[in-house]
């Protein structure tokens, strides 16, 4: 990412906001302070993601929350050439990273990789978790582990 | 006949569609096009459209049941019915209720439609714009994560990368509906053929997806009628019985976020050898296989979960020469598909495994008699439907 460029992807994009049934208003209250939580079952301790309103493992509706280390692996990337979204004509390319986290029960995550669009990653490089604050909202994107 | 309560009691014995038209250029709205698709394919079974008493759709189509029924003067409606979810995966699976339907005796000729009019409504390669994102969406749209090319792309990359998979496949799949698209006049891509050249010189929409491996964007509509093996032998055509229909879905293939437990899946890993076994048969006795292409790279991974091969013989299994007509050991998509013919959410590959089985297709496979369709890769759920004629 250039100095000069704030956000990976530029404004105008739609900012996250909570779902009303409160089900995730802790990850992005937890991004806020750049850590990053999984919904994890308080009884079997089967981590989920997306959030759900139920333990898929066990059946549980006591669902918490597990801090992981933002540490993980690039399960699949791709670069995306065609602009889907107004916002998006002048930023391709742009690299999709989906991001397999091992201490999570290897759930999934889905961001942008930082850095050169034109790079090649291999598959199942690790990578770790930047955070990147947004007005009403911080985002958590990825880069390849130094 | 066997236990599988369909096989063989259920036939389709008409088809039908409109004019295919490039997205937006239809000159009349939706729900015009889709009475014309249904009346057309009344007239290709050789019923009155009055008769038909059952209408199933998929993809939360626009045009509901009841208006279709009151506005065409159905003199009653036995059964109408929707497969959940959106997108091309319900395709077969209409089929199926369809034939549900007509087995129980809940409808005598039961129709199977869909219609699109992209002009008149959204497009789907492109996103909503909203100032506010939450819920699932959330954790994607910021990302720029928004349409079916981008998590197939995903999800189709993580399987090239496990098996060891090249460009080549995607293009003999694109280059072979573009083959079979030049012989049907109702192609929308009928008389613009596609050189590899042009194929390797198209723009990226998302890697491994040039511009010629996504499907088009279409409208129009078409539609096919059902009814029971007895009143099938009155038919003006020649009936195509159906073998087996069904919907299916991996275990928590919808996971959200990309969180599918088996990701690089085509999503038929439970339902194709369960479509087999209610055929009775093999992979090996599909004369010709109609295979969902919104992208390309979906379609190597549909054959490999239907048994037609292994993930180490797809670079020798999808070669343009094995899957072309009619010579190929498997031809597919014979009529050009979601990517040449018409992005008629893949109604139209069911249309042509019935023009196949019955001996009427632009492209036919010399002496076909069995014809698999697989609707929808990698959405949930997913479709099968296995035609045959006698």
């Amino acid at each position: 990412m250039s100095a000069e460029k704030k956000f990976y992807l530029p404004e105008g994009l739609p900012t996250p906001r909570p779902a009303r049934t409160g089900i995730d208003k802790e990850f992005w209250e937890a991004t806020r302070r750049h850590e990053l939580v999984v919904q994890q079952c308080n009884a079997c301790k089967a981590c989920q993601w997306g959030p759900e309103l139920i333990c898929h493992k066990c059946h549980s509706f006591d669902l918490g929350w597990r801090k992981v280390s933002g540490r993980g692996r690039l399960y699949s990337w791709v670069r995306c050439w065609n602009p889907v979204h107004p916002a998006l004509k002048e930023a391709c390319p742009y690299i999709v990273a989906v991001v397999e986290l091992p201490d999570a029960g290897n759930v999934r995550m889905v961001g942008n990789l930082l850095g050169d669009p034109m790079q090649n990653p291999p598959f199942d490089s690790p990578v770790e978790a930047v955070f990147e604050d947004h007005p009403e909202a911080t985002l958590v994107q990825w880069k390849v582990a130094g | 006949m066997n236990e599988y309560t369909v096989n063989d009691r259920v036939a389709i014995i008409g088809v039908g569609e409109t004019t295919y038209y490039k997205r937006g250029q239809a000159p009349v709205p939706e729900f015009r096009l889709a009475c014309e698709a249904i009346i057309k394919a009344a007239d290709d079974a050789g019923i009155d459209v009055r008769d038909i008493d059952g209408i199933s759709g998929y993809a939360d189509d626009r045009n509901e049941a009841s208006r279709l029924a009151t506005a065409l003067g159905l003199k009653h409606l036995g059964f109408a019915g929707m497969v959940w979810g959106g997108g091309g995966g319900g395709g077969s699976g209409a089929v199926g209720n369809a034939a549900a339907a007509v087995a129980a005796g809940y409808s005598k000729y039961c129709v199977v439609f869909r219609a699109l009019a992209q002009g008149q409504f959204g497009r789907f390669g492109q996103a909503p714009v909203t100032n506010h994102v939450s819920g699932t969406a959330a954790y994607t749209a910021p990302y720029g994560l928004y349409v079916p090319a981008q998590w197939v792309a995903l999800r189709t990359r993580r399987f090239m990368h496990q098996y060891g998979i090249n460009q080549e496949p995607l293009a003999a799949v694109a280059m072979a509906d573009y083959y079979h698209a030049q012989f049907n006049p109702r192609a929308v891509m009928y008389g613009r053929p596609l050189t590899r050249e042009q194929y390797d010189k198209s723009r990226w929409i998302v890697e491994p997806f040039h511009l010629y491996d996504c499907c088009m964007e279409n409208d129009g509509s078409a539609a096919l009628i059902l009814t029971t093996a007895d009143r099938a032998k009155d038919a003006r055509k020649k009936p195509a019985y159906i073998m087996a229909a069904a919907q299916g879905s991996n275990y928590r293939h919808n996971a959200t976020v990309e969180n599918s437990s088996d990701y690089a899946s085509s999503n038929f890993k439970t339902l194709g050898p369960r479509l087999f076994e209610m055929a009775g048969i093999e992979p090996k006795d599909v004369d010709c296989a109609q295979i969902y292409e919104h992208f390309s790279g979906a379609v190597m991974i549909s054959l490999v979960e239907h048994g037609f091969c292994k993930p180490e013989e797809i670079m020798e299994f999808v070669t343009f020469e094995n899957i072309t007509a009619p010579k190929g050991k498997l031809p597919i998509n014979t009529s050009g598909g979601n990517i040449a013919e018409c992005y008629m959410h893949g109604l139209e590959l069911v249309t042509e495994a019935v023009r196949q089985v019955r001996g009427d297709s632009t492209c036919q496979v010399p002496d076909a008699k069995i014809a698999l369709v697989a609707s929808g890769p990698m959405v949930s759920p997913v479709s099968d439907l296995i035609v045959h004629s006698k």
